[in-house]
This record gives C-alpha cells, sequence and structure tokens, in this order.
C-alpha cells in the first residue's frame, strides 16, 4: 500500500476528484495548504503598499491505494491536474504501513 | 385660527420653560425658539428624521465595516468597537454639553456656544399647549430631530480619526482622548464655522455639510493620533494586508448611501436644494471612484476593489462642503481632482514622509476635505444657494481647523500619553487588539 501526497493548484481540484473517482479510488482527504516552489510569491498592492506574498496557496489531496492502483492514480494526477505552467503542483508517494477502518477495525487492503 | 390659537397658546407658555417664543412678525431668531405647531413643516421633517438614520448609519456599521476590513484579522472586533462605542459615548456627551456649545449662541465668538441647551434643558416638546422648540438653524423641524442630526456628525468626526491610530491604541486611553477631543476640539470648531454667531460663520466661510467641521477636523486629528503614537510593530516592513475587502466594500457602500443623508439633510429642508446637493453628491463620488481608479490602474498596474471603494470616500469627503452651493459640472471636476490627489497623499505622500496613518484617514479625509473646501470657494454659485465663495475665505476655514486641531489634538494626546499611556505593549499589538484589549477573536 502507499499513500499518495498530492499539492496542486487549488482550481484544479475538482478535476482531479473526478478523475480519481473514474480511476476507482475510494476516498480522499483534502486540506488547503501554503508554500513556495519555483513558482514563488507573488506582489500584492495596496493603496500603494506592496506586500509580497511568498507562500502561495495550494491544495493538498492524501489518498491512500493498493499498490495495483499506485501507477494508475499517479498518471490520473497528473492528467487532470496538469496546466503546463509553473505551479501545477508535485506528487509524493510513500510507504503505508497500516490502514485500519475504525468503524469495523477491518484492516489493510480491505480497510482502504 | 392662527390668531386664536395663539390667544389660546399664550397662557399656556408662560408655564413652559422658555421664555423666547417666535412670533410671526419678529425677525428671525438667533437661538432656539419656541414655536407653534403650525410652523412644523411635515415634509422638511420626514426628510430630516430619515436623514438622522442615514448618518447613523454612516458610523455604524458603515465607517466600521470600511475600517474593519481593513485591518489586519486580529484587530477587527477591535475597530468595529472603536466606532461603536464612540458612538455611545459622544452621544451622551452630545445630551450633557455638546449641542449646548455647538449650536447655541455664545458670549463671544471665539469660544463655544451658551449653556442654554446643557442636559438638552429647554428644548421640548409640549402636546397641550401645541408648542414645542425649533433650532434657529432649522426652522421648520422640531429642535429634537435637529439635534440628532447634528449629534451624527458629531458621531462620525472622532470615528474617522480610528483610522489613523488604528491597530496600536489602548481602548482606555482612546476613550479618554475621544471625550476630550470631541468637547475642545470638536465642539468650537462646529460652533465657529455653523453657528451664525462663530467667528469663521460671521467671516463667511462655507461648509455645507462639514468638509471642515467633520473631515479635516477629522484628518489632522488622525495625522496628530499616528504622529505621537508612531507607527505600528514592523511597519512598513511586514506584510499588512486588509483581510477582508468584502467587508470595506460593503462599508464604502453604506458611506455612500448614507451620505446622501449627511449632504442632502443639510440643506435642513426636503427642497430644491437637498435635491441638488443629493445630485452632486452622486456625480463627485463616482467621479472620484473611477478618477482613484485610473490613477491608480496607470501608476501601479492594476485597478483594485480597495481603490475604487477609497475614491468613492474621497469624492464624497470632497463634494460635503460644497454641496448646497455646486451644480453638476463643477462636482464633476471636484471630484476629479479629490480621487488623483487623494491617491496620491495615501501612496506617495505616506511613503515620502513616512508616517503610518494605518487606514489613511489623514490621507483620504483631511487632504479630500481641503480639496473640497478650497474648490467651493471656487465652484459655489449664487444661483444655487445665494452665497458667492471666495478661496481666501475658505482658507480662513481650512487653515484655522488645521493649526487649532492640530495643536490642540496633539496637546491631549501627549498630555495621554505621559500619564495613563496611549499605546498598547509590544507584545499586545502583536497578539493583537482583539485579544488583548477585549478578550475575543473571531476564527
Amino acid at each position: 500500500m502507499k499513500l499518495i501526497t498530492a499539492i496542486l493548484k487549488p482550481f484544479k481540484l475538482d478535476e482531479v476528484r473526478t478523475a480519481l473517482s473514474e480511476a476507482g479510488v475510494q476516498g480522499v482527504t483534502v486540506s488547503e495548504v501554503r508554500g513556495f516552489g519555483r513558482q514563488r510569491g507573488h506582489t500584492e498592492i495596496y493603496r500603494g503598499a506592496e506586500y509580497a506574498v511568498e507562500f502561495v496557496p495550494k491544495t493538498k489531496i492524501e489518498v491512500a491505494v493498493p499498490d495495483a492502483l499506485v501507477d494508475l492514480v499517479i498518471e490520473t494526477i497528473m492528467k487532470s491536474g496538469h496546466t503546463g505552467k509553473v505551479g501545477d503542483g508535485k506528487i509524493f508517494v510513500s510507504e503505508l504501513a497500516q490502514v485500519v477502518r475504525i468503524r469495523t477495525g477491518e484492516r489493510d487492503a480491505d480497510a482502504i | 385660527m392662527k390668531t386664536q390659537l395663539s390667544r389660546l397658546v399664550w397662557p399656556c407658555v408662560a408655564l413652559l420653560p422658555v421664555s423666547a417664543v417666535w412670533a410671526d412678525d419678529a425677525p428671525a431668531p438667533t437661538a432656539p425658539v419656541v414655536v407653534g405647531f403650525d410652523k412644523i413643516n411635515s415634509g422638511d421633517t420626514a426628510w430630516m428624521l430619515t436623514s438622522t438614520a442615514l448618518v447613523l448609519l454612516m458610523t455604524i456599521p458603515g465607517l466600521a465595516l470600511f475600517y474593519g476590513g481593513m485591518v489586519r484579522k486580529k484587530n477587527v472586533l477591535a475597530t468595529l468597537m472603536q466606532s461603536f462605542v464612540i458612538t455611545c459615548i459622544v452621544t451622551l456627551l452630545w445630551w450633557l454639553v455638546g449641542y449646548s456649545w455647538a449650536f447655541t449662541p455664545g458670549s463671544s465668538p471665539y469660544l463655544v456656544g451658551g449653556a442654554t441647551r446643557l442636559l438638552l434643558n429647554g428644548m421640548f416638546y409640549q402636546h397641550d399647549a401645541m408648542m414645542l422648540t425649533v433650532s434657529h438653524l432649522g426652522l421648520t423641524i422640531p429642535e429634537s430631530v435637529y439635534c440628532m442630526f447634528q449629534l451624527t456628525f458629531a458621531i462620525i468626526t472622532p470615528a474617522l480619526i480610528a483610522g489613523s491610530f488604528a491597530d496600536r491604541m489602548k481602548f482606555s486611553s482612546l476613550l479618554v482622548f475621544i471625550s476630550v477631543w470631541f468637547l475642545v476640539v470638536y465642539c468650537p470648531i462646529a460652533h465657529w464655522v455653523w453657528e451664525p454667531s462663530g467667528w469663521l460663520a460671521i467671516k463667511g466661510v462655507l461648509d455645507f455639510a462639514g468638509g471642515t467641521v467633520v473631515h479635516i477636523n477629522a484628518g489632522i486629528a488622525g495625522l496628530a493620533s499616528c504622529l505621537v503614537l508612531g507607527k505600528r510593530v514592523g511597519y512598513p516592513k511586514e506584510s499588512m494586508p486588509p483581510h477582508n475587502l468584502t467587508l470595506t466594500l460593503i462599508g464604502a457602500s453604506l458611506l455612500w448611501v448614507g451620505w446622501f443623508g449627511f449632504n442632502a439633510g443639510s440643506a435642513v429642508a426636503a427642497d430644491g436644494r437637498a435635491g441638488m446637493a443629493m445630485a452632486v453628491t452622486q456625480i463627485a463620488a463616482a467621479a472620484a471612484a473611477l478618477a482613484w481608479m485610473f490613477a491608480e490602474w496607470i501608476a501601479k498596474g492594476k485597478p483594485s476593489v480597495l481603490g475604487i471603494a477609497s475614491g468613492a470616500v474621497a469624492g464624497l469627503v470632497a463634494i460635503t462642503p460644497a454641496s448646497g452651493f455646486v451644480g453638476p459640472t463643477p462636482a464633476v471636476v471636484i471630484g476629479v481632482v479629490a480621487g488623483v490627489i487623494c491617491f496620491f497623499a495615501a501612496t506617495s505622500l505616506k511613503t515620502a514622509l513616512g508616517y503610518d496613518d494605518s487606514l489613511d484617514a489623514f490621507g483620504v479625509h483631511c487632504i479630500g476635505g481641503i480639496v473640497g473646501a478650497l474648490l467651493t470657494g471656487v465652484f459655489a454659485s449664487k444661483e444655487i444657494s445665494g452665497s458667492e465663495g471666495s478661496v481666501v475665505t475658505q482658507l480662513w476655514g481650512v487653515g484655522t481647523t488645521l493649526i487649532y486641531g492640530f495643536t490642540v489634538s496633539f496637546i491631549i494626546l501627549k498630555v495621554i500619553d505621559m500619564t495613563m499611556g496611549l499605546r498598547v505593549s509590544e507584545d499586545e499589538e502583536r497578539e493583537g487588539l482583539d485579544i488583548s484589549q477585549h478578550g475575543e477573536r473571531i476564527e
């Protein structure tokens, strides 16, 4: 099992969510995050005062998937979250040691 | 019928607590007088009741939201609270002495008005006698309505100052500052300019709805307060963006709507002059909003929401002294000039001189007020008002307010600073006024 974490452009979230559902993903956790990468920040001007906004708002999604689905899910996020411009985000894949469904106590593949 | 009525009424009047009764053949009164019900014009009264509500709406919630949206999230409640508490304090001070000092004739043109209306004593409405008092400044409406209408101006003026000292003044010190400032700055200046026995009124200074008394006065007190307080911690290095410009735009819109009561209400009648004042108010606000927007677009690259809202307020400020004296085309000129000049005052001038006028009470209200007061001298039309404007006379009003207002505000603030302390501690300021002053916060 793997935990796939992706940082996305916020307006891409709905597209990614729909694509993931179609790919067979059963659940996703979404959070609003801020950060910087190559896109860096932008400037905002209020009554002439310029502020550098160094952390850009992003959306983070986390998906737990069985090993068989990993490549498909990565592929799906890449396609649906793609604009081709700097700031499209990243996908991180990490090992997932255990999964437990709280309601039933099912474990691992059964709990995803 | 009228004579019969007055014969009936005379014996009752002897019991009333005021001696002056205005008869038809008497010269125009120079102090509040007692009149019969028949002197009251219901159209005028209806409009002035409405105007009073509109002008109160400008402060709560208009100005509260306008300022509240511009501060950081940790100071929102404190900023809203300032407008609200000032409304309450000034109302009681107005009842106590304010109205009497501002709007009754005094012993000298250079001091405040008289003591005949302390605790609003002498202002009455007698149902059985069919008599009531009217102000000599509004003979066709009850004095109670005139008094409340003027109260709403007295409320918004100190509330405007809060734009300069936002984010860092101690709440207890604010209460003291506003109370003292109201008594020793607002009341005298309102008296000098608006009460016919005041020396600036005698000189012929024109201020239809408060460009001098309200806006220059509040703006210059704002400059004094941000100079005495010093800059906010972190200014100008740290980023201090407005936390919610939606609130600011709603606030600016409420100010705009309320301003019809402010300017058209200052005719103290539901008449043609009020109508013209309303027309020029709308036109100048729109012209200034667009002028600021385009100036910013050219100078900074983007037409901003905060910019167009600020521009509208600048235009409303500038047309305030002129409404009631000018026609529509001068209103466009006043609006455009105010929009562009205030844009530079709030951006370049502030940065160049380095003071921290947090929400630009000085840059918008004082500068906009000066533009309006001087252009009133240029554009005042005899056809509309019967008064001829003069820039030199207007300079008397502007100069007096700037010098007197700045000096006295500065002294009050310094004394408070040396005794009870004016500013919150650095830690309290970093934590935010909401928590440190009021023990509350918004999520």
